[in-house]
């Protein structure tokens, strides 16, 4: 069936062409428009997109805690006296090279709950946007192209994966602030690594959005190349 | 209009298609021959199950056919690469549909814009134009408005806003009744008979609704994915009048 088509593509001569001024003959969707739409479809169904949003700020918070609190921790050690060091080691954190950072243990745990929260997110990507199939077909009924669709909807899953990372980011170094301040006491916010903490949510968000955009690319991808009759087709 | 009298604005040739469930073939559509005039306000009627639904997605180039050929302003849909297609739907066809299919989440200027951005129009020709083609349907006061904050008819009449929006030379309405009263139907149908007697838009209509019939041009009757037979406004008359 779509064989004839294709066939007859190849063999057809664009001097042939029956739409002559073809390069005029192009259908648009600028930048600032996707910002717009993607924007304003997230926030209308913002209980709907905060779901995908906490799976991936619960993630982000728990690697935020482990980064942040190593710079905590790294920033506290050279102004701490000896009682302090003592009861820093004795909590069971290990020194590597004269720096504390995450043993191979945090680094398997991270790592799992990022594939974790990957999986939970494609999921609820998957059904976020099998509910917008009809959506879809109608886009591409008033001259979306595919790409049209495929820029939404990355666009929609970047705003939530910066927004779940900054949410994410700022509760895990809350949480380790809090929990190192309880240990070791007030010392842990006089030497606060403010640097530190700001390239935590720098990396937080970096990493929120990589994740949002592996989990939403799929499903997009799927209904941008559906027909638009086959998306209409679909039940609401 | 007379000037166009004898262009063929789509042209069927020998259409079929297939739907496969399983191991069941379901033969939609079985060779459909036929040509549409620029200008024409046609209906196509038939049973539900007929194969209308189908047949209309293939003129509107909205699904590909198992065998045969679609033309649109005699070129051929299948030849067409995907920014072609999609400029054909963006500026040449307007859709209207029984179940509205408004984006949701946009509010009625919005939809109604939607089509003119894909265009390419700026910013202040798109929202004079769209706030006029609402005004056309009656529906200036509400722009704001969502569909879910919007009537049946008031969301259908914003889909026409939607379809007038590129000045389309084809509409295509999928039973654009069907969802309505009655009241609110007939309103939908003098509306498209007034585009069509006064722009010369081509509208074709898949509908079983008899209201249709007064208005049409010809009409095509379609029974299991066949053209069934088809009838010339002056022969209806008579019919609609034994019925009647």
């Amino acid at each position: 069936m779509t064989a004839l088509g294709h066939g007859q593509v190849k063999t057809w001569e664009p001097g042939k062409r029956k739409m002559p001024q073809s390069v005029q003959r192009q259908v648009v969707l600028p930048f600032g428009q996707v910002l717009r739409i993607s924007f304003n479809s997230m926030m209308v169904r913002l209980s709907r997109s905060l779901i995908t949003t906490a799976t991936l700020a619960l993630a982000i918070a728990f690697v935020a805690y482990i980064w942040s609190g190593y710079a905590i921790l790294n920033s506290v050690w050279p102004h701490g006296d000896s009682t302090l060091q003592g009861a820093i080691l004795a909590s069971g954190y290990e020194m590597i090279d004269g720096q504390f950072g995450s043993s191979p243990k945090d680094r398997w745990l991270a790592i799992l709950s990022l594939i974790v929260c990957v999986v939970g997110i494609v999921n609820a990507q998957l059904m976020a946007v099998t509910e917008r199939f009809r959506e879809i077909g109608t886009f591409k009924c008033l001259g979306a192209l595919n790409s049209f669709v495929v820029r939404i909807f990355v666009l929609e899953g970047i705003y939530q994966g910066i927004f779940g990372g900054f949410v994410g980011s700022l509760l895990g170094i809350l949480v380790s602030t809090l929990s190192l301040t309880l240990k070791f006491g007030w010392c842990a916010i006089l030497h606060w690594p403010a640097l530190g903490m700001l390239l935590t949510i720098g990396w937080g968000l970096c990493l929120a959005a990589l994740l949002s955009l592996l989990g939403v690319m799929y499903p997009a991808l799927v209904a941008a190349r559906m027909e638009p009759a086959v998306a209409l087709r679909t039940e609401q | 209009m007379e000037l166009q009298g004898e262009h063929n604005v789509v042209r069927l040739a020998e259409v079929t298609k297939v739907f496969r469930m399983g191991n069941n073939r379901v033969e939609a559509l079985r060779g459909i021959n036929f040509a549409i005039k620029a200008g024409e306000y046609l209906s196509i009627m038939g049973p539900s199950g007929s194969g209308k639904s189908t047949l209309f997605n293939m003129i509107g180039a909205l699904d590909k056919p198992s065998s045969g050929r679609v033309f649109i302003d005699e070129v051929d849909v299948a030849q067409l690469d995907a920014y072609e297609l999609a400029w054909l739907r963006c500026r040449k066809i307007g859709y209207i549909f029984q179940t509205f299919n408004l984006i949701t989440v946009m509010t009625a200027i919005e939809n109604v814009t939607l089509p003119m951005i894909f265009a390419g129009m700026s910013r202040d020709e798109y929202t004079e134009k769209g706030m006029e083609l609402l005004g056309l349907v009656g529906l200036a006061e509400r722009y704001q408005h969502r569909p879910s904050e919007l009537s049946g008819g008031q969301q259908q009449r914003v889909a026409v806003a939607r379809a007038l929006a590129n000045s389309p030379a084809i509409i295509l309405a999928d039973e654009p009744t069907g969802n309505l009263d009655l009241v609110t139907g007939e309103e939908i149908i003098t509306l498209l008979k007034q585009l069509s007697t006064e722009r010369g838009v081509t509208i074709i209509s898949a509908t079983h609704d008899i209201k249709m019939l007064n208005v049409s041009d010809r009409i095509v009757w379609i029974r299991d994915g066949r053209i069934d037979r088809v009838e010339e406004r002056r022969d209806l008359k008579i019919s609609v009048g034994q019925v009647g």
